[in-house]
């Protein structure tokens, strides 16, 4: 009797120890596939990115011969001529016009946007719910519709072709999605230490200054980093507002002459320069 | 904040209520009604009433091409972008090695979003004799005419959008992670496998997060400017001249602002309808597990 339950013992072990380097055998096999697909994705995603870094120091016909990332002949003509452009400005123009765009945009909308999620965050006020939705339906909102009317507004207002289109708006708590991050991040903050500054006699002018911009920090840096990455990236608005032949500042499209055989048009570099 | 005037939160936020009258109502309003004229900026708007929308439905061949060009790349773009982002992020969700450099890595081309340079950069990629047709070449394929052809072309500007499918996939990705661990142990004991459990508890607790992303993306999609007015300049035979571009060229480039607001209203009343069809449809296929009915 024991024997026959040990030796039924014995083999159900036998089929659990089996059972279990059959899983572990296809637990190795789904890592393999696993790493197999997400190199294979990683690579085609970061490819192009390091082909035109290579591409880069290539010269202009084998810029369309070459799908390797090392050049053959490697030269720096290309970022001499970057830098020189085929206007009478540097390329440092262009660039001082492009922080001059982005940095005080990046600080009106740091500021605007903590004051405004401030109040939404930590106060209770009339017409509370109504402008948070709001707040909701500019996330939504297509800029298209409201696009032209702004321009016509900034034309009655004499800003077109300066920088004041591109940063009052922003200095107005005008991107919706900073706002309301950084009321998700007000929310998560416990309210202990405000209360206590309250109770010590500090108003909530101080209370945001000493006690919630020191807490944000981490937030507000991410705040600083989008914007400052959608505005270097921004296209349509500059082409827009600041594009007027007779303006001060002035757009451009350098024209290269590196373009490929038989494309249609001309590969344009928009950039902004200051007359 | 006892004390406090309860007016005080309405100073905090008085410029976002400046800044949205000034630069949002406003020109919201005004915009409806530019709709309704004839305006070309030398002289007064002129009330036209239905003239522009008769125009666009029945005389514009221009507006129809566009407007299923539009869609046509809308309904391509982002369920394709949404499955792959998905995709990316199931695999991604697991505890390999190196997992934070294949993180970073995927997320690298979206970081640089929508750069002029990187649709330069695919100009050159999908050229006659660029990068991508020496690589089929490589593998033994014909070289495909990536610019020339209409469909292709639009298909070029889809796949730049799906190369950066970075921001969906980090969405994605968080909803995956807060999904308890002890619900597919669960899955496991009562016999399911990897694609049940994945059918039966990761879709219906991330429906909130599709849900989320479809909108966004749905109306970003919508928005494209960048990509088909650097890559492909709308061509060829307008095949990539997206509605944004065509609004674009009627009002500034022929300074027709009220033709140009009807395009920008037909435009945003196909979205405002397809955001409310899916927020009504939502009732059905979004879970939130915080909700009492099921």
């Amino acid at each position: 009797m024991t024997e026959h339950a040990l030796a039924s013992l014995s083999a159900e072990l036998d089929d659990v120890s089996l059972a279990r380097s059959r899983d572990l055998r296809r637990q190795r096999i789904t890592t393999v596939i696993r790493y197999t697909v997400l190199t294979l994705v990683g690579l085609i995603m970061i490819y192009p990115l390091v082909w035109l870094i290579g591409a880069s120091f290539k010269t202009n016909s084998e810029i369309f011969a070459n799908p390797g990332f090392w050049p053959q002949n490697p030269t720096i003509d290309g970022y001499i001529k970057g830098w020189k452009t085929s206007t009478p400005y540097s390329f440092g123009t262009f660039f001082l016009n492009t922080l001059w765009i982005v940095l005080p945009k990046m600080i009106g909308t740091a500021i605007s946007c903590t004051a405004v999620a401030y109040g939404f965050a930590r106060f209770e006020f009339p017409f509370k719910k109504l402008l948070f939705a709001t707040l909701i339906a500019t996330l939504l909102l297509p800029n298209v519709v409201t696009r032209i009317p702004q321009y016509l507004l900034f034309r009655d207002l004499g800003w077109l072709d300066t920088f004041l289109p591109l940063w009052v708006p922003s200095a107005l708590a005008g991107d919706a999605f900073f706002v309301f991050m950084l009321v998700q991040f007000l929310r998560a903050i416990p309210r202990d230490m405000e209360e206590a500054a309250r109770v010590d006699g500090a108003n909530t002018w101080q209370v945001l200054v000493f006690i919630i911009i020191p807490l944000l920090m981490p937030a507000l840096i991410s705040v600083c980093l989008f914007q400052f990455m959608w505005t270097m990236n921004d296209f349509l608005g500059p082409l827009i507002y600041i594009s007027s032949k007779n303006s001060r500042y002035r757009w451009r499209s350098s024209c290269r002459s590196t373009r490929p055989k038989r494309s249609n048009g001309t590969v344009c570099w928009p950039c902004r320069c200051w007359r | 904040m006892s004390g406090d005037s309860r007016y005080l939160g309405l100073l905090y936020l008085s410029p976002y209520i400046l800044g949205l009258l000034v630069f949002t109502t406003v020109p919201f309003v005004i915009s409806l009604y530019l709709s309704f004229t004839d305006y070309n900026l030398m002289s007064a708007p002129i009330f036209t009433g239905l003239d522009n929308y008769i125009r666009l439905f029945t005389a514009d061949r221009t507006f129809r091409k566009s407007l299923w060009v539009t869609l046509l790349y809308v309904f391509t773009t982002v369920p394709l972008k949404l499955a792959f982002a998905l995709f990316v992020a199931v695999i991604l969700n697991s505890k390999l090695k190196f997992i934070n450099v294949f993180r970073t890595a995927f997320y690298v081309p979206s970081i640089l979003g929508g750069s002029i340079a990187i649709a330069v950069l695919w100009r050159y990629m999908f050229a006659d004799v660029g990068l991508v047709n020496m690589g089929l070449g490589m593998i033994g394929l014909e070289p495909v005419n990536w610019f020339g052809d209409p469909v292709n072309a639009l298909f070029t500007i889809t796949l730049l959008r799906l190369w950066q499918f970075g921001s969906a996939m980090v969405i994605f990705l968080a909803a995956l992670q807060s999904i308890d661990k002890s619900l597919y142990e669960a899955a496991a004991i009562d016999g399911a496998g990897k694609w049940k459990s994945f059918v039966h508890i990761t879709l219906p607790l991330i429906t909130p997060v599709i849900f989320f992303n479809l909108i966004m993306q749905m109306v970003q999609a919508f928005q494209e400017f960048n990509g088909p007015y650097i890559i492909t300049q709308g061509g060829p035979l307008k095949a990539t001249y997206l509605l944004p571009i065509y609004i674009y060229d009627e009002a500034f480039k022929r300074f027709d602002m009220g033709y140009a607001s009807a395009i920008a209203w037909v435009l945003f009343v196909i979205i405002m309808a397809l955001t409310l069809i899916a927020f009504w449809s939502s009732r059905h296929w979004v879970y939130y597990a915080g909700d009492k009915r099921s």
